[in-house]
This record gives structure tokens, C-alpha cells and sequence, in this order.
């Protein structure tokens, strides 16, 4: 590595410095993943609301806990990130928007909107009495 | 000189075995799970309360049980190609990763045929 003589390519990640963007991107896994996870808990939403009144009520009792609720915070910015991102994502398929400055401002877009869309629907629901 | 057979090159599946099928689908779900999904939060906003009547009531509804469905599948479809895609760049080793890809699909399809039976036992009103 060190003689240039043999100087060999390298993976990405041992020669680039860190940018918000790569942070932006490894979000967009790891918001798939813990989405992954979340479904679990909407489908046992599901089954327990087809299983009758009484399930149902015991599921209500498990979202009710404070941790849960947290982590349905966290899940729908999960959620509205790996859209917006998404959509990102495709918008690169087509070859565009790769420019440095476009692909920052995508970023940071993507970011926000996920945090504005997120703060909205816990306003809404909240507002219903729903927390 | 390739080296590629003329069936395989018809084909045109690589030496991964499922061409860009798998790249493909994850798109194709993802441009559908943008529709259903904003659908799906727009109407858990719009609806009264959570309620079990309410929310009984919603998924009975023709329209909300099929899309419900689609959604499910979709999502869950979506997913499994998406941490199918973790696995193969994180676990190491042949034989793990194969047996961790077959339980998560395992998973995967019986967490959406429990959500869809769920949606149409409510929607054929069969629930309890």
C-alpha cells in the first residue's frame, strides 16, 4: 500500500472521508431493516383485530406502553425516511441527479421531510386523543 | 471465446443464478409500496379513532381489504429481497448464509399470509 509500485485499488470505505451523505445512505438500510422488524408488530395489530374484541383490547394495552409508543415514533420516521430516500433511490436509476450538489440537496430532503412528515402524523394523532 | 452456453446466454441470468430479477422486483414493489403506503397512513389518519369497531369496520370495507392486502404482500415481498440483500453482503460463510436466507423467507411468508388471512377473516366477517 505503501510503495506505489504495488499499488493495489481499495474498498470505498478505507479511503473516503466521512460525509453526511454516507451517513444519509447506510440510514436508508437500517431503516429497511428496523422496518423489517415493524412488521411484525402490524401484523400482530392484524391478527389481534381479527381475532375478536378482547384480543384486540390486549393488543391496544401493548401499544399503549410507553416504550412501544417510542418505538412506533421511531418505526414511522423509519418509515417516511426510507420513502423519501426511496424515491431517491429511484430517481438515481434513471442516471440522474448525481451531481454533487443535487445529490446533497436530495439528501438533506429526504432527511428533514422524513422528520417534518414524522413530527405531522404524531401532531394529527395526537391531536385525536389517539397518544 | 465465452465461455457461457447458448441456453444461459438466452437466458441471461449470470453466474448469480437470478439475473436482475431481484433488482427488478425490489423497484417494482417500491414504486407500489410508495402508493399503498401513503395510502395506508392517510387513511389511519383520517379514520375516527383506533377502536376495534372502527378499525374492524375499516378493513371490512371492499376497497380497504384488498388494498390492505396488496399491501401486505407487497411490504413483506419488499422486505424479504431487501434483508435477503443484508444477508448475502454481511453473513460470511456459504452454508449459514443460505440457511439464514431460508428462515427469513420462512418468516417472511407466514407473517403475510397471517396479515392477509387476517385482513379477509374481518372483511368476510368471520372474526369474533
Amino acid at each position: 500500500m505503501s510503495n506505489p509500485k504495488y499499488e493495489r485499488p481499495l474498498s470505498p470505505f478505507m479511503m473516503y472521508r466521512w460525509q453526511y451523505t454516507n451517513t444519509l445512505s447506510f440510514l436508508h438500510r437500517l431503516t429497511g431493516c428496523a422496518l423489517s422488524v415493524g412488521t411484525l408488530l402490524f401484523v400482530y395489530w392484524l391478527v389481534a383485530a381479527a381475532s375478536g374484541a378482547e384480543a384486540y383490547a390486549n393488543a391496544q394495552a401493548v401499544f399503549a406502553h410507553p416504550l412501544i409508543k417510542l418505538l412506533l415514533v421511531g418505526f414511522s420516521f423509519a418509515f417516511f425516511y426510507h420513502l423519501l430516500n426511496g424515491v431517491r433511490h429511484l430517481v438515481w436509476d434513471t442516471g440522474r441527479g448525481f451531481d454533487k450538489k443535487t445529490a446533497r440537496t436530495s439528501g438533506w430532503i429526504a432527511f428533514l421531510g422524513a422528520v417534518v412528515l414524522t413530527a405531522l402524523l404524531w401532531f394529527l394523532l395526537v391531536r385525536r386523543g389517539e397518544v | 471465446m465465452s465461455l457461457r452456453s447458448p441456453v444461459g446466454r438466452v437466458l441471461g441470468l449470470g453466474s448469480a443464478g437470478d439475473g436482475v430479477g431481484h433488482w427488478w422486483t425490489l423497484r417494482v414493489t417500491s414504486v407500489a409500496l410508495v402508493l399503498l403506503g401513503l395510502w395506508f397512513v392517510f387513511s389511519l389518519v383520517r379514520m375516527p379513532d383506533t377502536s376495534y369497531a372502527s378499525v374492524t369496520a375499516w378493513i371490512a370495507a371492499p376497497i380497504n381489504a384488498v388494498l390492505l392486502s396488496l399491501l401486505i404482500g407487497t411490504m413483506l415481498y419488499h422486505s424479504l429481497l431487501g434483508v435477503q440483500e443484508v444477508v448475502e453482503d454481511y453473513v460470511a460463510g456459504h452454508g449459514a448464509k443460505i440457511v439464514t436466507k431460508i428462515v427469513l423467507q420462512f418468516v417472511h411468508f407466514l407473517l403475510g399470509a397471517l396479515g392477509i388471512f387476517s385482513v379477509l377473516r374481518i372483511a368476510f366477517g368471520s372474526a369474533a
